[in-house]
């Protein structure tokens, strides 16, 4: 029998790398998930970002929603081009989650929406919601913090491709 | 061509996958829309529910609340249903709370006004939905971006009854509008151990 919820690809550095990808996505489900467990390699914390099918042109934006364990806050970023889908824990401390979805990525009429949840307890709570103004399917995705910055060895990054009826 | 009235997604057995996480029904909306759409006879076999939602309202605005109720349509009487949210909207951060309504607010989506082909999106969680020793609570995590305006919600939501949820009814806060087209729904099973 098919299964519904298939880990399609999993990557553990080991090495500091600049980036990290998924490429030829099946097209065969209905939602992607996308579980990073990482930190970087040096200073403090940085954005983690993501582009799609290699486009980096100023196609994305997103608006965000934090808690930093004082107050909540909330920002936008519009016409960039990347997408921010949380926060990623700085070189001195434990590496933190973040789980982004993206629903109906294979479909070839609607632009594409990733919902993410940062959970990084040294430093915020997040959650994201980001738009990537294009109607193709999506084939791969590019993972790499802002800045230039590397990920550290030992992060863990996985895609699971979730298949509806 | 009429438009459909609603859509009614009876579940299918789990045939089609294996494990833990199962599909129980899907629904995408198709041309004309549709103004409301209904998961009836869900399996009492899994322990929570997953729905997996992309959605653009017909409402003429750039956004559109949507509800949800349990085993009952909309303006059926049925109340006992809570909400709270947090949600940023891209300038504030801020919280709401309704009480005792008819219905759940699960997700706000783009509208017609919003820019084509900008849909919202969200996964619900219903946590151990069959039990009839418990009332029955909802995790939503949804959101939309519009490149300019846009918002993201988590949001807590509560069923003030034990009985065990057999069907789902969805549909816009607006009741006058619609579902657009290619918006979906994906209803998911989960077993326990």
């Amino acid at each position: 029998m098919a299964v519904t919820y298939d880990k399609i690809a999993t990557t553990t550095l080991g090495s500091a790398q600049t980036t990290v990808s998924f490429s030829s996505i099946p097209q065969t489900y209905t939602d992607l998930i996308v579980i990073i467990n990482a930190k970087a390699n040096t200073g403090g914390v940085i954005g983690q970002l993501a582009q799609f099918n290699g486009d980096t042109g100023a196609n994305y934006s997103f608006t965000y929603l934090n808690g930093n364990g004082s107050s909540a806050s909330s920002g936008r970023v519009t016409g960039t081009t990347n997408q921010a889908w949380a926060d990623l824990a700085g070189s001195s401390t434990s590496p933190n989650t973040i789980i982004a979805q993206i629903n109906n990525y294979s479909n070839s009429t609607t632009y594409k929406t990733t919902i993410s949840r940062g959970s990084d307890a040294n430093n915020v709570a997040q959650a994201i919601v980001g738009l990537w103004r294009s109607t193709a399917a999506i084939t791969s995705i590019l993972l790499f913090p802002n800045s230039g910055i590397q990920f550290a060895s030992g992060g863990t990054f996985t895609l699971y491709g979730i298949k509806a009826a | 061509m009429s438009p459909i009235l609603g859509i009614w997604a009876s579940s299918i057995q789990p045939s089609l996958s294996a494990g833990s996480f199962e599909s129980i029904a899907t629904v995408t909306v198709g041309a004309g829309g549709t103004s409301s759409i209904t998961f009836t006879s869900i399996p009492q076999t899994y322990t929570h529910l997953q729905l997996r939602w992309m959605v653009r309202s017909t409402y003429a605005d750039v956004t559109s609340w949507q509800n949800m109720t349990f085993n009952a349509a909309f303006n059926s009487g049925t109340t006992g249903y809570v909400d709270h949210y947090l949600r940023g909207n891209g300038s504030t951060a801020s919280s709401g709370f309704e009480n005792l309504q008819n219905k759940i607010n699960y997700g706000e989506s783009t509208g017609a006004n919003s820019g084509a082909n900008m849909f919202g999106v969200g996964i619900i969680d219903i946590l151990d939905y069959s039990n009839t020793n418990k009332n029955k609570t909802v995790r939503m995590l949804d959101g939309h971006d519009q490149n300019g305006s846009g918002a993201i919600f988590l949001r807590s939501g509560l069923w003030a009854s034990t009985s065990a949820i057999t069907s789902i009814y969805l549909g816009n806060s607006d009741y006058s509008a619609n579902f657009a087209q290619y918006s979906s729904y994906a209803l998911y099973g989960i077993k326990g151990a």
